[in-house]
């Protein structure tokens, strides 16, 4: 039933700390590998080992550079340029529009403890979720003709027959600077959301008002030397979208060639 | 947004199809049918281009043969709800096509009191039709990520492109089957024209002035003002979301396609409907049925450049 269930007491979601992780893609990668044997599998990869490999996953890690900041006064203290290193992954949204759209019902949020699911045996592959999130949480696979998506390890965190320190999604338990927190966000008492109010926890993009349940702790400032924020900083500029025509088809390359005279 | 060629023709065709049978409708309910023979071959003709546009958005599908799923969900889906509409239109299709059936062929049904059958289903044609392409467009204006649909022409655009590819169509059909036409369908159509080129300028206009109404920093959860610059990406190769969300060769070009759409639409169709306008002792059937050609042609590229130029918020983090 893709109408939302009442809102749940419970809500499970993962709290990702920015300041402490490295981009070593271990979430990723440990996603990937338990959910290949899991409830959503396969994880499907089309051409893993040839020049185009192209596959889902259900965490991806993005890599940023953010300009240094001059400082405004001491709540807002000058910052060096940093690195960001950003995993993205699906938020359990508490009004998720990919469950709504569905026309199926194969898309649902679990009214016991709000994980946002895809059935894949009623999924028609229309991919009109994957359009209705701005998070890119959702990837088609072109094999199975249906959507995948973060399962938030739902055969692992109520799973009795593996030892109870594991009953974490994998992307949790692999990475290794404990960027990454699983827990409860709808219990005020709970270590995550303590861990959120402490460190200022955001939701991504909450004006678009699907309130995302998933929190990311900001970086903690940095201490910026002599000479860390240039005074006429060149500025970057933006860089122009590239079209690469060699991933067109053939008629569409004709139709870039002819456009472009 | 990849803009799926299935897809592409669903809207059209359907939309066209859509189209012709709310002017059917709304003329069976006026009772001002022509013969038999003509008006069946008319109101067909709708059926099997919203049948067609109908089967074409199957072909979309990872899983078609589960499409039946996607009646259930109506309470909340757009997509589910125009699936719905789009199988009860066909039920005053038939109803039709059977009442139309019993009618002596050379009688003209030009009054409400000979048939309020017909002008009951007519009335139900209508509502459902137009209740169609309402759903079509907003399966894609209820999408929040893509800044481009959200635009509030987005819905009459849709209603006006149905409307006036599938009322040339049925002046076509009317026109070549040899029933005489007032020729003020001549000026309608180029009221329609305009219209739709002002409508569509507007709109073009309101997408490329408007920024994306939300930034890399909201998308990352970082407070305004601080540059940030792509370092890396997660992967090397394309993956979904480019290919799906991250199309760019249609911006790349955005402003000759949108001059041989508008040109497609809206030029030529008004210049060939002008003389079916002015001249009264013309035949306008070939002039009507290639101002359809043509708008249809320009409706497909129009459609085209909807989900091609359109940019999805997920382009954010790349």
């Amino acid at each position: 039933m893709t109408m939302l269930p009442p809102p749940s007491q419970v809500k499970l979601g993962l709290v990702i700390d920015l300041d402490t992780c490295v981009g070593c893609h271990a979430c990723a990668v440990a996603c990937k590998e338990w959910n290949s044997g899991g409830v959503a599998a396969p994880v499907t990869d089309e051409d893993p080992y040839g020049p185009k490999p192209f596959g889902v996953w259900f965490n991806r890690v993005h890599s940023y550079e953010l300009d240094a900041l001059e400082g405004l006064d001491d709540a807002q203290p000058a910052q060096p340029a940093m690195t960001l290193h950003f995993p993205r992954s699906c938020l359990h949204c508490e009004t998720p529009a990919c469950v709504s759209v569905c026309p199926t019902g194969a898309s649902y949020k679990r009214a016991s403890d709000g994980i946002v699911l895809v059935d894949e045996d009623k999924c028609i592959g229309c991919k009109l979720c994957s359009w209705a999130c701005p998070y890119g949480a959702r990837e088609y696979s072109e094999v199975e003709g249906v959507m995948k998506k973060c399962t938030l390890c739902v055969d692992r965190i109520y799973n009795e027959t593996i030892p109870e320190a594991m009953r974490q999604p994998a992307c949790v338990q692999a990475c290794p600077t404990r960027a990454r927190h699983f827990g409860d966000l709808g219990d005020p008492a709970s270590a995550v959301s303590q861990l959120v109010a402490a460190r200022g926890g955001v939701a991504l993009m909450p004006e678009l008002g699907y309130a995302p349940v998933n929190r990311y702790l900001p970086q903690r400032p940095r201490r910026a030397n002599e000479g860390d924020v240039p005074a006429d900083r060149p500025v970057a500029a933006p860089r122009d979208e590239a079209l690469d025509p060699s991933q067109l088809n053939p008629l569409l390359r004709w139709l870039d060639r002819a456009l472009s005279r | 947004m990849h803009p799926a060629f299935s897809v592409i023709f669903f809207t059209t065709a359907s939309g066209a199809g859509f189209g012709l049978c709310a002017w059917f409708g709304l003329l069976a309910l006026l009772g001002n049918l022509p013969s038999r023979g003509i008006a069946m071959s008319a109101l067909l003709l709708g059926a099997a281009l919203a049948a067609a546009g109908l089967l074409s958005s199957l072909a979309h599908l990872g899983q078609p043969q589960r499409a039946w799923r996607a009646l259930s969900q109506w309470r909340s889906s757009w997509l589910s709800r125009e699936g719905v509409a789009s199988v009860l239109l066909f039920v005053p299709v038939a109803v039709l096509l059977w009442l139309l059936w019993d009618i002596p062929a050379q009688v003209r049904l030009d009054s409400f009191a000979a048939s309020p059958a017909l002008a009951i289903a007519g009335a139900a044609l209508l509502v459902l039709a137009l209740a169609c392409v309402v759903c079509t467009a907003m399966i894609y204006h209820s999408l929040k990520p893509v800044p481009a649909w959200r635009h509030p022409l987005v819905v009459p655009v849709y209603l006006v492109f149905s409307l006036f590819t599938g009322g040339l169509l049925l002046a076509a059909v009317f026109t070549l089957g040899g029933t005489v036409v007032s020729n003020m369908a001549g000026f309608g159509a180029m009221v329609g024209a305009v219209l739709l080129w002002r409508m569509k300028r507007h709109a073009w206009r309101g997408i490329d002035t408007r920024p994306l109404p939300v930034t890399r920093n909201a998308a990352l959860g970082l407070p305004e003002g601080r540059g940030i610059h792509v370092f890396e990406r997660p992967h090397t190769e394309a993956n979904y979301l480019l290919k799906e969300m991250g199309y760019v060769l249609a911006r790349k070009h955005a402003t000759r396609l949108r001059t041989l759409a508008v040109v497609l639409f809206a030029l030529v169709p008004a210049l060939l409907a002008l003389p079916a306008w002015l001249f009264v002792h013309l035949d306008p059937g070939p002039w009507f049925a290639a101002a359809a050609l043509s708008a249809l042609l320009g409706a497909l590229v129009e459609r085209w450049l909807f989900f091609a130029e359109a940019r999805h918020l997920v382009t954010l983090y790349y």
